[in-house]
């Protein structure tokens, strides 16, 4: 099923890495809520059913039902992927991911392992308000034993969920539903996995380094573009996964650019930024001239167009900080 | 370790006389090993909690007894019976329980959360409810890789009011799963009369979910075993999940901070009279002319047991913080 064209689109990246493990591997199968027959509220899962029968399925809207489901089947043969609609309903799931999934290799004294994938659609922009726009990255990465991967474009999306699909504990495959329609650039060349906990360096620069994940990269990206129009240098720094967490990758980067800013869509309290710039100043203080991280107000998310763009750390707000922290321009500073 | 010890649980519905023992020092064994974890707490060699299953011993071993090799189970943090009556080795549960390398889970588990792979213990799950959603699991594996097996679910009563339950049986019930629910009533949700908390019969909830339901009297090991051959074949057969509801009490507190003064006056004596050990000497009697003193021999057994399986315990060295966990995959 691969295509031959040279660009992917994201939601298509995602199919394509199910169904490729589904072919290779007998034991995984996939559910969800309107998966099978629908294809999936994102489209993402047209397809899949007519092509792999009962071992894709539509479950009732019963997240813990789904996460524990997943649990059993994980540690007595089956390798289930299963899709949570929205991350925010994620929190209806967490017990099992959290308490048994999670913990299930470890406190069994590694009798046995638990394959599981939940995938979920996170993150704002699409005004779908406080309850269906959320990131919860911190939530999840707070819990060793569960891996929390978040792919910012449709290659790395294919070639991560697939290694995901094969890795032998949980975790935690996080898609920004703004990234669904996006297409990238793909080519045959193109590694069949990436290892999880490996991060990319998106783009070379050698006077800051920015540092995001999913669709923040993207957005780093067009700004480490308006920066370089003015004369400043970003680095830009895709973590892919925030655990395993990569901070090698990112310190080596502070080490050439001595300024790191992180991209979070979510608050700064709390959120896996600020964690990240804890562990940077810990092990990277003496190459530190500046660490700080674009983040979201403290509010839920707000639905109104205006008040949501707003909240977002979009490459304008990125570009802005950068410049302020820089001393580049009061003018500017005044914009913010 | 002692050989008996290491049997298997018993299959099938045809039991002779050795078999009918083996039913009864099984639950001694449970009641025994309980006793001792309590009397290990005390001495300071048992840490944390402990939720201990005196008084339940018919319910685990007689369902445990009607299943076969391959079947899944999952339990409880009160899961010590259950665990023992599904064949995980008495001395490697109590080494779990001290806390040492040689337990179980090599002492990262505890009390609550033990998992014996290689007997079919799936594991005991702390959180009220989690073993539902996993046997619900384990059963979308045996239906899909067809094995034939089952699994099953041990919970208690005050389990029938958490999403885990709704929301599992529910599933198990669309997708046609071989699993089992047996419901251990036990009249009390922790300190609370289950009535108190709970609309309408329990076993109301599976029959609306049209689940084949059935409730049994839980002290009697043999009453239980006929349900939950019934329950286990319509499981195994495809026709989808069955539910038991084992009707029975606790001679101990919900933990070891409970003295159980919520308890109705009188109430623990009355039910004391129909322990599952002298309900099951009797019929061990009636049903294959057993000699109480044959019983009592296995009370015998079954204690010097114990004291060899905590002298080893006690003995056996603790896990070394060094080489613990230093790569989590």
């Amino acid at each position: 099923m691969p295509e031959q064209n040279d660009t992917l689109e994201y939601r298509v990246a995602i199919r394509e890495a199910i169904a490729a493990e589904m072919e290779r591997d007998e034991t995984v199968v996939f559910f969800g809520e309107d998966v099978a027959i629908a294809g999936g509220v994102f489209a993402v899962t047209p397809g899949l059913y007519e092509r792999f029968g009962d071992r894709v399925i539509d479950t009732p809207i019963s997240e813990l039902a789904m996460s524990a489901g997943a649990f059993g089947a994980a540690v007595t043969g089956l390798r289930p992927v299963f899709e949570i609609m929205f991350a925010d309903f994620l929190l209806l799931a967490m017990d099992s991911l959290v308490n048994q999934a999670a913990k299930y290799w470890y406190v069994s004294n590694e009798q046995a392992s638990c394959p599981l994938v939940v995938r979920s659609a996170m993150g704002a922009g699409g005004n779908f308000g406080a309850m269906h726009s959320q990131s919860p990255v911190p939530w999840l990465q707070g819990v060793p034993g569960l891996k929390v991967v978040a792919p910012a474009t449709a290659g790395d999306a294919k070639a991560l969920l697939r290694q995901a699909i094969r890795d032998d504990n949980p975790v935690a495959f996080l898609e920004h539903k703004r990234l669904y329609s996006v297409k990238d650039p793909v080519s045959a060349d193109d590694p069949e996995v990436l290892p999880l906990g490996k991060a990319a360096v998106v783009r070379e620069g050698t006077d800051v380094t920015l540092v995001s994940i999913s669709k923040g990269v993207r957005d780093c990206l067009r700004a480490a573009d308006e920066l370089a129009e003015k004369g400043v240098s970003a680095e830009v720094v895709d973590l892919r996964s925030l655990r395993p967490l990569d901070t090698e990758t990112v310190l080596n980067s502070v080490a050439k650019t001595n300024r790191v800013t992180v991209v979070e869509e979510g608050p700064l309290v709390g959120g896996w930024g600020a964690n990240l710039l804890g562990i940077v100043a810990a092990e990277g203080l003496h190459d530190l001239d500046d660490a700080w991280v674009v983040a979201c107000p403290e509010t839920p998310i707000p639905y109104s167009p205006t008040l949501e763009d707003a909240y977002m750390p979009a490459e304008g707000k990125i570009v802005r900080e950068v410049e302020n922290r820089l001393g580049l321009g009061a003018e500017i500073a005044t914009g913010v | 370790m002692s050989q008996q010890s290491e049997t298997k649980p018993l299959v099938g519905a045809e039991i002779d006389a050795a078999g009918a023992r083996e039913l009864y020092r099984r639950m001694r064994l449970i009641r025994t090993f309980e006793d001792t974890v309590q009397s290990q707490f005390q001495k300071g060699n048992v840490h944390g909690t402990t939720h201990l299953y005196s008084g339940q011993e018919a319910s685990g071993v007689g369902v445990c007894s009607m299943l076969r090799d391959g079947d899944k189970v999952a339990a409880t943090y009160r899961g010590h019976g259950h665990s023992i009556a599904h064949g995980v080795p008495p001395q490697a549960l109590m080494d779990e329980m001290l806390g040492r390398a040689t337990g179980a889970c090599g002492g990262r588990a505890g009390s609550m959360n033990v998992v014996d792979q290689a007997n079919g213990l799936i594991g005991c799950f702390g959180i009220v409810g989690g073993s539902i959603g996993a046997a619900t699991g384990a059963a979308l594996s045996e239906k899909l890789l067809g094995t034939g097996n089952v699994a099953l679910a041990f919970f208690g009563d005050g389990t029938s009011n958490q999403a885990y339950f709704h929301e599992s049986l529910n599933w198990a019930q669309v997708e046609k799963l071989p699993v089992v629910f047996v419901c251990e009533n036990n009249l009390y949700m922790e300190f609370t009369p289950i009535e108190n908390v709970t609309a309408g019969a329990i076993g109301s909830r599976p029959i609306a979910m049209g689940i084949h339901t059935q409730q049994v009297d839980g002290n009697d090991v043999f009453a239980v075993r006929e349900a939950a051959g019934e329950a286990i074949d319509h499981a195994r057969s495809g026709a989808g999940p069955a539910f038991l509801e084992t009707m029975t009490y606790r001679f101990v507190g919900h933990s070891r901070s409970d003295p159980g003064k919520y308890r109705k006056p009188g109430e623990l004596d009355e039910w004391k009279k129909r322990d599952p050990l002298i309900l099951g000497r009797k019929a061990l009697e009636e049903r294959y002319g057993i000699d109480p003193e044959r019983c009592d021999q296995i009370d015998a057994e079954v204690a010097k047991e114990l004291e060899e399986i905590v002298e080893r315990g006690l003995a056996a060295p603790f896990p070394d913080p060094e080489a613990d966990g230093k790569e989590f995959k």
